[in-house]
């Protein structure tokens, strides 16, 4: 375990008492509502806040310890951070920006242009060095933040909602890009967001947090298919699917074909809400383009609904009433129909 | 209130005798005195005695309120020539009444009613040993002096130079007052300013007599104005400061009287 | 983007504003005596009071940002308890008539003030009716302009710049130089630009405790307000002069210095 944290906050009314764990390569997303102390247990890895008790490690180093009354302060901290609204610093170019971290920390002028420049061409953003941050569009300050956060090859790098401030559009393209350098970094990561498909789409493993709490932790898939709380229920219901598109249907990885409404091409993602999917005994008439006999594999209710893992060639989750669950007579390893109309089918870019 | 009663006809027979009982017409008291508002532009030299003389004028005539505008001679004159409306101004010297009298504002001559002489002031004890006016060739002390933009300035002059004395100041004070204050603050030995100043100033500052000085009276003349809106009060005033108590106050106060 | 129109509430007032302020400068533009100008131009004295002004005001402008500056980021952004008590003493300058101002200073920095005592006694320095004492009595008036307007300008600041810049390996000291200072630089110009025109106009707290002596410590306030005790004429003329050098000034500062901050 690279990072090894134990947050206890008291903030008013909140406590936030969270504890995490996350590998080195490892992608951790803290997922959950707004208010719950998502960004003050961030704050605190980041020691932007002294926590109230509790502990913060990473790799082998103590970074707090409320009862040993350490304290690294933030600047100490061999770590990067991204922000919601990238808080480029105005008065700077994006190269110097970039060179930032490298320069307080002790490099030399020319290492630490050297150093942004290679991760300026890494983002995407060759030849915008020069520019100002207030001189590039969001998708771009996001890109230099990233390369901020990553040029001095942090231990430990915090995402605190990295694509929310982004329009819907450059969020597809960013979320993408993440996942790539995600991907190469070799410290531990901790993103935290209230956008589910962030959390399925970057994260190896996602803990929910409500109200302070973790209710739920697991793999993006395992707490999708198992929510313990109506929250998570609504939260992270999303089927992720890999597949490959031409125009307006997805050929999956996995086998199926689905249809499409928004034309696409190439490698993507296609996600389907839970409560988009409609459940039939029957194949139904008038023959909708997405309709696959699947098998049911398990079944979680929650609240007035139950929600149905479904498998089969359109692995899906499907949430239904605890009637209709009843009238369909569905039970493990029951067969059904299963119907998504393509314009409830999201696709992303991956 | 019998007092009231017998000032109030004192006041009635110098309105006759000054020949300026139709001013009653535009602003009498009660009592057919004096009344209304009298306003009065008077060298700031002149508070406390001025005041003084006001509440004994507002005394004897019920009904009358006497008004200052108490500032340097020069700021007085040049409200008076841009249109301030007054009845009597009192001047610290010639010159600023003369900017009055040239714009023909004043009524009639001005008369000269008290006069002011300059002495050496020095912080209580006197700490710098300070004898005389040719102390202030003394490089070491903290001098100070009136700027020669303004009247004690220029009769400073005057006197440092019939005495034969370069003075050596470490600050020409814009007025009296500011040169006092810096005596009562102990920050300069000495300072060249008016008698009256050090009578006014009180146990904080001692004064030394400057016999060079005595050549240089500085003359106070005061005049009622031509635009006066309460002449008949202004009138009074005037002779009330001419009498023989008025006088005396002035005398009191350091004034030199003519 | 086309702006809209000013609304009628606003631009009356607005305009009335103007009025009220241009018309004083008119009058004097109008009053100067422009053919004694020359000679009184070159009197001897006016230069000298000028350079002394420019000179002293520069000074205490450049006192007050060292000062002033830090000032500023201590009330905007340290916790410590008596911070509103602090402000409002900083402030008190704004509300203390000059010359109480020039008063107090004497009563710290006079011969015979708590602290000029002893630096008399131990240096032999004497502080007041020196070009030093006009550099104090300015700096005393005017430095609380400088802090009042770099206060707004940190607390107006986005402090996440800040979070980000320790997360950046940035100490303190690092990031209030780095990131915090260039952030606020147009408010420390402004307040920078508000404290030197006040120093400059400064001359209650300079006649009180610097005194008037051509040359040391007579700024062109003091010259314009002596002259005016005997020669209206040259009053307005040095006040022209005034005027006309600290307008030329501030509108030479903004080409160079403000001028590119509102251009970014």
């Amino acid at each position: 375990m690279s990072l090894s944290a134990h947050v206890v906050v008291r903030r008013g009314p909140l406590t936030v008492d969270v504890e995490l764990g996350v590998a080195d390569g490892e992608v951790l997303a803290v997922l959950g509502p707004n208010g719950a102390g998502k960004s003050t247990l961030l704050r605190v890895l980041a020691g932007l806040l002294a926590p109230d008790g509790g502990r913060v490690a990473v790799d082998g180093t103590t970074w707090d310890d409320v009862a040993a009354r350490v304290h690294l302060p933030a600047h100490r901290r061999p770590l990067g951070m991204v922000f919601q609204d990238s808080l480029l610093f105005p008065h700077l170019s994006v190269l110097d920006n970039v060179a930032f971290g490298p320069r307080t920390r002790g490099a030399s002028r020319t290492a630490a242009r050297t150093a942004a420049a290679a991760w300026i061409e890494r983002v995407g953003l060759d030849g915008l060095g020069d520019r100002r941050p207030g001189q590039l569009s969001g998708g771009q300050a996001q890109r230099a933040a990233l390369a901020r956060a990553l040029v001095g090859d942090p231990a430990l790098l915090l995402l605190d909602e990295p694509l929310s401030a982004l329009d819907a559009r450059t969020r597809l393209a960013v979320r993408a890009e993440l996942r790539r350098h995600l991907a190469d970094y070799a410290g531990s990561t901790v993103l935290v967001t209230h956008d589910p498909v962030d959390a399925m789409a970057l994260a190896d493993r996602v803990v929910v947090v409500e109200d302070g709490r973790v209710v739920q932790a697991g793999t993006p898939s395992d707490v999708a298919r198992h929510p313990r709380t109506d929250y998570v229920a609504r939260l992270v219901g999303l089927s992720l699917l890999p597949g490959t598109a031409d125009a307006l249907s997805v050929r999956l990885d996995g086998g199926g074909v689905v249809a499409v409404a928004e034309p696409a091409q190439g490698p993507v993602l296609v996600a389907v809400r839970p409560e988009s999917v409609a459940l039939y005994p029957a194949r139904p008439e008038g023959s909708p383009r997405n309709a696959w006999l699947l098998t049911v594999a398990g079944a979680t209710p929650h609240g007035a609904t139950v929600r149905c893992e479904l498998d089969g060639e359109v692995p899906l989750l499907a949430d239904v009433t605890a009637t209709a669950f009843a009238e369909l007579g569905l039970a493990p390893g029951s067969a059904v129909w299963a119907v998504v109309k393509a314009s409830e089918v999201t696709v992303y870019a991956r | 209130m019998r007092s009231g009663r017998i000032a109030a006809g004192l006041a009635a027979v110098t309105l006759a005798v000054t020949g300026c009982a139709d001013a009653g017409a535009t602003a009498s008291g009660d009592d057919g005195g004096p009344g209304g508002t009298l306003t009065v532009f008077a060298a700031a030299s002149l508070t406390d005695v001025f005041t003084d003389l006001g509440q004994r004028l507002e005394e004897e005539h019920d009904g009358l309120t006497v008004q200052f505008n108490f500032a340097g001679s020069s700021a007085l004159a040049t409200q008076l020539t841009q249109g301030a409306p007054a009845d009597v101004f009192a001047a610290a010297n010639d010159a600023q009444m003369a900017v009055v009298t040239d714009a023909g504002l004043a009524d009639g001559d001005p008369t000269v009613f008290t006069g002011n002489v300059l002495q050496i002031a020095v912080p209580a004890g006197n700490p710098a040993g300070v004898t005389g006016l040719a102390d202030f060739a003394r490089e070491e002390l903290a001098l100070a002096v009136c700027a020669p933009e303004v009247p004690c300035g220029t009769a400073a002059e005057d006197v440092f130079a019939a005495a034969g004395v370069t003075p050596r100041p470490d600050t020409q004070e814009e007025d009296v007052r500011a040169a006092l204050t810096k005596v009562e603050l102990g920050e300069v030995d000495a300072a060249l300013v008016y008698a009256t100043d050090v009578t006014a100033a009180g146990d904080a500052v001692e004064g030394i007599a400057v016999p060079e000085a005595e050549d240089a009276v500085n003359d106070y003349p005061l005049c009622t104005l031509a635009a006066a809106p309460n002449p008949g009060a202004a009138r009074a005033f005037v002779d009330l400061v001419l009498s023989d108590e008025g006088q005396q106050a002035l005398e009191d106060a350091g004034f030199r009287t003519p | 983007m086309r702006r809209a129109r000013t609304p009628a509430p606003l631009l009356v007032p607005a305009a009335l504003a103007v009025v009220f302020l241009v018309l004083p400068l008119v009058a004097l533009l109008v009053r100067t005596p422009w053919s004694q100008l020359g000679t009184l131009l070159v009197a001897p004295g006016v230069g000298q009071a000028l350079r002394l002004s420019l000179v002293s005001a520069t000074l205490a402008t450049a006192v007050s940002v060292v000062l002033g500056v830090p000032l500023a980021w201590v009330l905007a952004r340290s916790r410590a308890r008596g911070r509103a008590v602090l402000r409002a003493l900083v402030t008190v300058p704004l509300v203390l008539p000059p010359v109480v101002g020039g008063v107090a200073l004497f009563l710290v920095l006079g011969r015979q003030g708590i602290v000029g005592r002893w630096l008399d006694e131990a240096f032999g320095l004497t502080i007041p009716f020196t070009t030093a004492a006009v550099v104090i009595a300015e700096t005393f008036v005017a430095m609380p302009f400088l802090v009042i307007s770099v206060e707004g300008a940190l607390r107006a600041a986005d402090v996440r710049y800040e979070d980000a810049a320790a997360t950046l390996g940035a100490d303190r000291w690092t990031t209030f130089r780095r990131v915090t200072l260039p952030l606020v630089a147009p408010g420390v110009a402004a307040g920078a630009v508000l404290c030197w025109a006040r120093a400059l106009g400064e001359f209650g707290a300079t006649i009180t405790f610097a005194g008037n002596f051509p040359g040391t410590t007579q700024t062109m306030p003091l010259a314009v307000y002596l002259a005016l005790q005997r020669d209206p004429q040259a009053a307005i003329v040095l006040s022209l002069v005034l005027l006309v050098v600290s307008v030329a000034t501030l509108l030479l500062l903004r080409d160079r210095w403000l001028g590119r901050g509102a251009a970014a």
